[in-house]
């Protein structure tokens, strides 16, 4: 019998009081596709960094192929045929696909012979796996699964025999997952291992042979893809039964709140990043925006929140029209009822250093309800924290705890508290779940349906196709900074929606409305 | 899942003082080294310091000084910007006071002085108030521009100093005495009102002052609004903006009230001790002001004890080089050089090992 392509033993890892790992054993067979799923934080990827040589475990070891081995470094990984493929590309924008392949390996002082060696390589085997690069286009001119297709390449340039993926499918489209499947299967049946990070179960279902679940820094249980379920998978997660479908009854939508029409901006660079938007949103009901992440949904929110000014297009709110980014700022706005959860919670939601209750009243310091004249009152801030965190069950309910120490669902529950509970007029909200722990994100769904039911226009951004159509009344696709398509969510399937969101069909409602 | 936090008694109190005990390590090996025994010369810092009212006198005067340039410094940095700028401000102080004492001479001092001290700020905040609008509007970094205006400073104070201000008649860079209205009282005066007898020492009411500016800066921190958006802007500038706070507006505002605490320094030395504007009267002060505040975390209560130990530091340190010619001006400098070093710019060298060492105990504690 062939030894495991990886078998990891009694892993421990502590950061400080952190325990991050706990006498985990993890092995992969060889010629498989291995799921590690687990929620934020549970550990997977500080396991992944220790197979990959970012940090050295406290104790327990490694063995690779059935050989012992020490990896304290990714060189050492790399030359035991480890492969890392990151979430975020690692690829110099500005070179070719062989130059971004051949880096670390150019083969002396002139680069022409390793070029050379690096392109016969990869036409190798781009032929032997059916991957479609051309070694010549500048890594900028690609696609992301193209970027993700030369990542691949990149780690089996440089022998890999055993491929790490973390979170592969975050940026891509329906179908570029498709695809990246297929590769992964192939590679698999080709005799590569590959393992791939990812806290989404469908992707799991469908790629996976073997599947290891991680819950607080354990490993709970590694089971048959074959033999177990998403809602099995979920509750070895959580360590309960959590519900996977949101439950909501029909919309019944009011007159229209937000009124978009024609909005165009461009960034810095004079790039078009919002082509023409058109859109509305009535009390009510729920709009949900779905597309590939930085298709101008970001830029979207925060043209109507005030945040970035955009180049033409109007704006209107219950009828009156806003100067939104000029005279309209995020403070005005919030005064006439528009409340916004931005995307990016850490960029913008929060303030990491600050006690909870500071970031709790981001962008209300100056309600008097907070103190007298030009001073807060430190106890009416916490008192008015911790009532937000008892209505939505915020762990710990510590109002002078640090931001940064609460997990990214609690985290979340505390922006959207403070963002629903002045009762918004309009709330846009962007990734209301990302980086939130499966238990959370069944309560903030059950929260912002209860606040459309409440009547409320709300305007949703999400990358997670599966929550826009669940959440959602109307369903946009945005690709391009174009809104590209309008679907009813049961009217629709995923491939309707991955042609809609790679801009493969374009049909432009605003206009033909 | 997150380790507890370190309580403030670790993080303010034990973390800086194992840093000033390593600082002084280092500095006795020094000593050790050119032949002298460090424990005394040691001794004969903390006697010269804090042994006799003279030398009390002398490092709270010091302190006063760094209390100002240090609260300057840590304004700026709540904001999250580097104002190197306390030196050129603060001498701007001392030349806003100057223009007061010197065009109003005859307005009664309960006018007169209060006015001086107002030009000393506003000419601190006016001197900060171009790299400011670049940083905020433009983009230069306010680290290159404070420091150009350092340059600006100095030589705008000579050419005054040698030109337009300088006292008739005289040969020194120097601005006429102002009139004894426009001067702040000197702490054993003052004392002699009450009846005490109080050595004669440069300490006056700026030390005051500087307590109560120490007292505003915390309140005007972790206790106005304002406090509130300066930290958002610094902490992230993206919340801030997401929130409606403008950090341009609220960069500008937060170092004009830098350059005001900057400028305030030159109430303890030109007000306070000379009477008059003299040239270089900062004397490297707007500098020390940077390693106070970041010693004192930027913290007002630990600016006003880092501020104590740099007095001590100075007025022990001309103390040392009087008594022992070994250790020379230099041999300070380099002293206080390395509690710069280790409790300034190395202040979190021993912080994560000191913290982990606490969650350890701690959590065994817990678990136990």
């Amino acid at each position: 019998m062939t030894p495991p392509a990886i078998q990891m033993t009694g892993i421990d890892k502590r950061f400080g009081a952190v325990h991050a790992n706990s006498a985990v054993n993890m092995t992969v067979q060889k010629g498989t596709v291995h799921g590690l799923i687990g929620e934020n934080g549970a550990g997977k990827s500080t396991l992944m960094s220790i197979l990959y040589g970012f940090y050295a475990a406290d104790s327990g070891s490694i063995a690779i192929n059935g050989t012992p081995s020490l990896i304290r470094t990714p060189a050492d990984a790399i030359h035991s045929g480890i492969g890392m493929v990151h979430q975020h590309f690692m690829l110099v924008e500005t070179f070719t696909v062989v130059e971004n392949v051949m880096l670390g390996a150019e083969g002396g002082a002139f680069t022409a012979r390793g070029a050379a060696t690096v392109r016969s390589k990869l036409l190798e085997l781009s032929q032997a796996y059916g991957m479609d690069v051309n070694p010549d286009a500048v890594v900028s001119d690609l696609a992301v699964g193209a970027l993700q297709r030369v990542e691949i390449l990149k780690a089996l340039v440089k022998g890999a025999d055993i491929l790490i993926l973390d979170e592969p499918t975050a940026v891509l489209t329906p179908t570029e997952v498709d695809n990246l499947f297929v590769l992964l299967r192939r590679l698999a049946a080709e005799g590569k291992t590959v393992i791939i990070v990812t806290h989404k179960l469908k992707e799991i279902m469908a790629v996976t042979d073997r599947v290891s679940v991680m819950r607080r820094g354990e490993m709970v249980g590694t089971v048959e893809t074959a033999s177990t379920s998403p809602a099995d998978l979920a509750e070895l997660m959580v360590g309960r039964r959590v519900v996977l479908t949101v439950e909501k009854g029909p919309a019944r939508p009011g007159g229209v709140v937000l009124d978009v029409q024609d909005l165009s901006m461009r960034d810095a660079r004079g790039t078009l990043r919002l082509d023409h938007v058109s859109l509305s949103v009535r009390a009510g009901e729920i709009v949900g925006i779905a597309g590939v992440s930085g298709n101008g949904q970001s830029e979207l929110l925060e043209a109507i929140a005030g945040i970035r000014k955009p180049s033409s297009g109007r704006v209107s709110l219950n009828g009156a029209a806003l100067d939104c980014g000029g005279r309209d700022d995020p403070r005005t706005l919030r005064a006439k009822g528009l409340r916004h959860v931005p995307e990016d919670r850490h960029r913008m939601g929060l303030v990491k250093p600050f006690e909870a209750a500071e970031s709790a009243m981001l962008g209300c310091s100056d309600e008097e309800r907070f103190g007298k004249g030009i001073f807060l009152d430190r106890d009416l801030v916490r008192a008015d924290c911790a009532a937000k965190m008892a209505a939505f069950d915020v762990r710990p309910a510590d109002p002078g705890l640090r931001t940064a120490l609460f997990s990214g669902g609690n985290q979340q529950k505390i922006v959207l508290a403070r963002e629903i509970e002045r009762d918004p007029q309009l709330l846009l909200i962007g990734q209301p779940t990302r980086g939130v722990d499966i238990g959370a994100i069944e309560f903030i769904h059950k929260r912002i349906i209860a606040l459309r039911d409440a009547g409320k226009a709300i305007l949703l951004v999400s990358t997670e196709l599966d929550e826009v159509l669940a959440l959602s009344d109307r369903v946009l696709v945005m690709c391009g900074g174009k809104i590209t398509g309008e679907r009813l969510p049961d009217q629709t399937n995923e491939q309707d929606m991955g042609l809609l969101m790679a801009g493969v069909i374009s049909e432009q409602p605003g206009q033909a409305a | 899942m997150s380790g507890r936090p370190a309580p403030l008694w670790l993080t303010a109190g034990v973390v800086p003082l194992v840093n000033v005990v390593v600082a002084f390590l280092a500095a006795g090996l020094v000593i050790a080294l050119i032949g002298e025994n460090p424990l005394e010369a040691l001794q004969i810092m903390l006697r010269g310091a804090l042994g006799s009212q003279y030398g009390l006198g002398y490092t709270l005067y010091y302190t006063t000084s760094f209390i100002f340039t240090g609260l300057a410094v840590a304004v700026a940095f709540h904001a999250g910007h580097f104002n190197i700028g306390g030196e050129g401000q603060a001498l701007m102080g001392g030349l806003g006071a100057a223009l007061v004492a010197l065009t109003l001479p005859f307005l009664p001092w309960p006018i007169l002085l209060p006015l001086c001290v107002l030009g000393a700020a506003l000419a601190g905040a006016a001197w900060v108030l171009i790299p400011a609008y670049l940083q905020a509007y433009r983009g230069s970094h306010i680290v290159i521009t404070t420091i150009m205006f350092n340059f600006l400073a100095a030589t705008l104070l000579v050419y005054l100093l040698v030109g337009p201000m300088k006292m008739a008649g005289s040969m020194a860079p120097e601005t006429a005495k102002f009139v004894p209205g426009a001067t702040l009282p000197l702490m054993n005066q003052m004392a002699g009102w009450f009846g005490l007898t109080l050595t004669r020492t440069p300490l006056n009411l700026s030390f005051v002052f500087a307590i109560a500016a120490a007292i505003m800066v915390w309140v005007l921190i972790w206790r106005t609004r304002l406090g509130y958006a300066i930290r958002t802007v610094g902490a992230n500038p993206d919340a801030a903006v997401y929130a409606g706070i403008s950090p341009a507006r609220i960069t500008v505002i937060a170092l004009l009230i830098s350059g005001a605490l900057a400028g305030l320094m030159a109430t303890n030395e030109i007000l306070g001790v000379q009477g008059r504007l003299i040239n270089e009267f900062t004397a490297g002060a707007g500098f020390v002001g940077i390693a106070v505040a970041l010693m004192g975390r930027g913290h007002p209560f630990g600016i006003v004890l880092a501020a104590l130990l740099f007095g001590v530091l100075y007025q022990g340190g001309a103390e040392l080089a009087f008594d022992k010619p070994k250790i020379t001006r230099e041999m300070i400098i380099v002293i206080q050089g390395f509690v710069i070093l280790f409790a300034g710019a190395l202040e979190m060298m021993f912080a994560d090992r000191i913290t982990a060492l606490y969650q350890r105990f701690a959590g065994r504690a817990v678990s136990a």
